[in-house]
């Protein structure tokens, strides 16, 4: 039985890998904010017994879910796609925008040499095969923000066919136990952005900044091998990792870098598949995965009550959690696409194939370009896993936070720290401290230099870790001291002459006898209190464990 | 609309271009229904407007429909006509843009440096009215 999963981990972050049982899917109660389905004239007592609990019943037959997937990423570039307008997030309004742009009599398009390298980049990274020769086209539709009436794209013969997409999820209660799961990419496609319409209903008119029109477009299709919500965010988790990683997209949902239409429909295991609607305006990575499941169980909860699901075109409204139709589609679109007749065909070569003589300003080479790739994020966890010995989720909670991965190999760098010592501190109180304060690693007060040199302290045992604690909390206010420092003002070095820790252990044994027989009648927690002791005082300045082992030395001589 | 009272003699161009689908009727009974005309409308967003606007477009299909004559047999169709011409490749550096006052003169209304477009998207219906984005 499934719904979706807890995180096993802190909420609201997530790891390029999910708990998954998205095995099957059952009826449920109808999901909140659904119109009502079923049979006319039943009452709602007539319906189906409503039911919460998540066990399948008996006689309750299984549904499987698909979902398939249609990324945008923005790619990250100068200039736009066919123009020399620049790209850039927040701009006056029609401030980026050419004359091509805006659609003026007598322009053309110009490729951009970047987007095309972006696009064969990517197509590597995912194991796609690149077509030596990939065609542009147009699709026409009508809309405000589209002003020349068409999107230029690549329908027919696309840069990049046949790839694949790998993420990780974890099959039972333990962490450790993971599989691996692959998405097939369909195609990626170089396309242009359309340009912002601000709709104003009060003085019933649209505004339109061109600023993004024009814009390079990443699209990545994926194959409907997802079967639930969380599967297809991970996946999408992934994907922006790897974007990142290669530079060739941004990627942040939050600023319309990347956004994702899902494809799904719902059938009985053995069957053929059901029809599909499409679920647009899935642009947070939040609500991704809440709002494929709700669609899913709609779908289902719809065929249940004997209703039929329509091919339509669906939109998620964050407000209800639910899953609407969308007005404006009136049928199925004609997009009557035609070959762009201003561009002639886009040929890549490889270190082979490549014309002698030709102006390497005016060739891409695919090997040249699978040669700079960098380190791919799955090759990058794999290497901290092996190299430092971390588990596999420590390994995915580095490359999840911006910068986070960085600045624990500078700690590394720096310290002679054992690296499970610099994981834990690095992922537990230095994320910790970033995530309660709401801050970048960038922003962070605390440098590498500034842990490494007190990891160093620690590792020494010139200080316990309680005080290493007290002394992070200290650098976190930025006072510019260093760690050093800070220990010294403190006075929390840990006591370094052993004499004077047997001389209070045993001063502590003898001005409490009580709680020595109390531990010598069997109590285990008598020693703790006798630790408790001792360390308040040496004024918290001595380390547990040589406490205990001292008093229990001498308890029992 | 005129659309709904034609019904003209005319071989439908049935040639489907590979990748693209036809709308024309694939049999060639030799109408150009008044579905047809509608539908053509509402995706072009052009009026017919009358009938000789629909025989012209039936004189278009049946000059086009002459290609047919040629044996094409065996013979790779072109994608377009510079398809052997060398695709330019631009380096990414800004280079135009920043014409917003320029750019925002070629439009009727503006509110603020934005284009005012009608709400919602371009409707069929629209075209009943004159023109639509005229009078405010």
């Amino acid at each position: 039985m499934a719904a979706p999963m807890l995180w096993w981990c802190c909420p609201g972050r997530r790891f390029a890998f999910a708990r998954v049982g998205c095995g099957s899917w059952h009826r449920r109660g109808p999901p909140t904010g659904s119109t009502s389905t079923g049979k006319r004239g039943q009452s709602s007592v007539a319906q189906q017994p409503h039911i919460t609990a998540q066990k399948p019943r008996k006689g309750d037959r299984e549904w499987a879910a698909v979902v398939g997937l249609e990324i945008h990423a923005q790619i990250a570039s100068n200039s736009k796609l066919f123009s020399g307008s620049q790209v850039h997030f927040a701009a006056p309004p029609n401030s980026l925008v050419s004359f091509f742009d805006a659609s003026l009599p007598g322009t053309l398009p110009v490729l951009n040499r970047r987007c095309v390298e972006a696009a064969v980049m990517t197509g590597l990274a995912l194991d796609c095969h690149i077509n030596r020769k990939s065609l542009f086209d147009r699709k026409h539709y009508f809309y405000a923000d589209l002003p020349a009436g068409y999107q230029i794209t690549q329908q027919r013969l696309p840069i990049a066919v046949n790839g694949s997409l790998a993420y990780s999820v974890s099959v039972g209660r333990k962490p450790s136990q993971m599989v691996t799961r692959t998405v097939r990419v369909k195609q990626i496609q170089l396309e242009q952005d359309s340009g912002k319409s601000l709709h104003d209903d009060l003085r019933s008119q649209t505004l339109i900044d061109l600023n993004r029109a024009g814009i390079g477009l990443l699209e990545v299709v994926l194959e409907p091998d997802m079967s639930c919500g969380e599967e297809a965010a991970t996946a999408v988790r992934e994907l922006q990792l790897i974007l990142q990683a290669l530079g060739t997209s941004q990627a942040n949902m939050a600023e319309g870098q990347l956004r994702v239409d899902a494809n799904i429909s719902v059938h009985r295991p053995g069957e053929p598949l059901g029809v599909r609607t499409e679920v647009k305006n899935l642009n947070s990575a939040r609500f991704l995965a809440k709002a494929i499941d709700y669609e899913i169980q709609r779908q289902i909860n719809e065929l249940e009550n004997g209703g039929e699901i329509l091919n339509e075109t669906r939109s998620f409204d964050y407000k209800l959690g639910c899953t609407v139709p969308m007005r404006d589609k009136e049928g199925k679109q004609d997009y009557r696409f035609m070959p762009e007749p201003n561009l002639p065909p886009l040929l890549l070569y490889d270190s082979g194939s490549l014309p002698s003589g030709a102006d390497p300003q005016q060739v891409i080479n695919i090997d040249r370009l699978r040669e700079r790739l960098p380190e791919l994020p799955r090759v990058t966890r794999e290497r901290l896993v092996r190299q430092y010995g971390m588990l596999p989720e420590h390994s995915c909670a580095l490359l999840n936070e911006v910068g986070l991965l960085e600045f624990f190999q500078n700690v590394i760098k720096e310290t002679r720290a054992e690296p499970k010592k610099v994981t834990s501190w690095v992922l537990n109180t230095f994320l910790g401290f970033l995530k309660q304060q709401n801050l970048a690693v960038s922003e962070s007060p605390v440098t590498p230099s500034a842990l490494a040199e007190l990891l160093d302290l620690l590792d020494r045992k010139a200080i316990s870790s309680s005080a290493a604690k007290q002394v992070f909390e200290e650098l976190w206010r930025n006072e510019g001291k260093t760690p050093a420092q800070i220990v010294a003002e403190k006075k929390l070095e840990l006591l370094q002459d052993p004499e004077a820790l047997e001389q209070l252990c045993r001063s502590t044994l003898e001005a409490h006898p009580h709680v020595v027989m109390d531990l010598k009648r069997g109590n285990p927690r008598a020693i703790n209190k006798l630790i408790g002791l001792v360390r308040k005082a040496t004024l918290g300045r001595a380390d547990p464990t040589a406490i205990k082992e001292v008093l229990e030395r001498q308890l029992s001589s | 609309m005129w659309a709904r009272a034609v019904h003209l003699g005319l071989r439908a161009a049935a040639r489907g271009r590979r990748g693209f689908t036809s709308k024309a009727d694939p049999q060639g009974s030799g109408r150009v229904t008044g579905e047809l005309i509608q539908h053509l409308e509402r995706l072009s967003l052009v009026d017919f407007g009358s009938q000789e606007a629909v025989a012209r477009l039936e004189k278009a299909i049946a000059f086009a429909d002459r290609l047919r004559a040629v044996n094409t047999d065996g013979v790779e169709p072109m994608e377009s006509v510079l398809e052997d011409r060398c695709l330019y490749l631009r380096s990414d550096n800004v280079v135009e843009g920043n014409c917003a006052e320029e750019l925002l003169q070629n439009s009727h209304r503006v509110v603020e440096e934005y284009f005012v477009a009608p709400p919602g998207n371009i409707s069929w219906s629209k075209l009943d009215e004159k023109q639509p984005f005229s009078h405010h």
